[in-house]
């Protein structure tokens, strides 16, 4: 029987996929589907324990990250478009202009 | 039974769509590999009874999000491979696994759980659609509204981001279009 701590483990792995790719990429358009991956692993803990807990909290949770995380890629977008218009490349170490 | 098959299923091929979008070096395959991983995601909130989460994730997620990444690609040159320079792979490994062997100990040990009481408990014989409208709509009032605003916002903030000089090329002076011209010459 699949239990609360299955999804757990499952979105704790999701979330540490994300989290490496945060840490591993340095193009800016990878680095935002890093941030999504990990938006999704805390979108499945939150149903599964409101699930689990017979409470819909987890749920409410989940349906604001969805919007926080659609906002945020629409200035993100925006931001990468004008980005890659200046510099004409999205890679972080291009962008690093304030290296002393 | 079916349950557990479902499980399984989804995130043998999510963790495999995942890790395909974080290692991949093309954009399109990153892409790809993301939307049909959040398609995924929505089966699981299917299995757990979250169907109204479900199908937002299903709208908002593959059909909204990605859709905004796609076209946002049409700005970036997504057939090119990209090249990172990565400094020290070991250790990024070293501490996404260790960040992993945390959080999953984290979740796996006895947690304060009895004391968790439902807040706003689901309905029997009611539909999950109902029941999460009626507590949207009463007790998360104003965050639903303040997440109105927020998209708000963001939608006009995107416009005026990516609007800007919206009339010159922003591939006129690239290489990339040179490349294209070397080619054509070539033939």
């Amino acid at each position: 029987m699949i239990g609360l701590s299955h999804y757990l483990i499952v979105s704790a792995l999701i979330f540490s996929i994300g989290l490496m790719g945060v840490l591993r990429r340095r193009n800016l358009l990878m680095l935002f589907f890093a941030t999504e991956v990990m938006l999704n692993a805390v979108n499945i803990a939150f149903a599964a324990i409101s699930h689990y807990y017979n409470d819909l909290t987890g749920q409410m949770f989940a349906f604001f990250i969805i919007a926080i995380a659609a906002s945020e890629v629409a200035v993100g977008l925006g931001l990468l478009i004008v980005l890659y218009k200046k510099y004409g490349s999205l890679d972080l170490d291009d962008l690093a202009s304030m290296k002393g | 039974m079916y349950e557990a098959v479902a499980f399984y299923l989804f995130s043998v091929l999510t963790i495999g769509l995942f890790l395909i979008t974080v290692m991949s070096k093309n954009v399109l395959y990153a892409m790809t590999s993301l939307a049909a991983g959040m398609i995924l995601i929505s089966g699981f909130f299917f299995i757990l009874g979250a169907d109204f989460l479900g199908v937002v994730q299903l709208i908002v997620y593959v059909g909204a999000i990605m859709a905004l990444y796609s076209f946002a690609m049409m700005f970036f040159d997504a057939t090119r491979d990209i090249k990172e320079k990565n400094t020290n792979p070991a250790l990024v490994f070293l501490l996404g696994g260790l960040s992993a062997l945390v959080l999953v100990l984290m979740f796996a040990a006895p947690i304060h759980s009895e004391a968790i009481q439902a807040l706003y408990p689901m309905h029997e014989g009611v539909g999950n659609a109902q029941d999460v409208g009626i507590v949207l709509f009463t007790k998360y009032l104003v965050p639903f509204e303040l997440a109105a605003v927020m998209l708000l916002v963001a939608m006009i903030a995107g416009i005026i981001l990516a609007g800007k000089k919206m009339d010159q090329s922003l591939t006129e002076d690239m290489s990339a279009d040179d490349e294209i011209l070397i080619q054509k010459d070539e033939k």
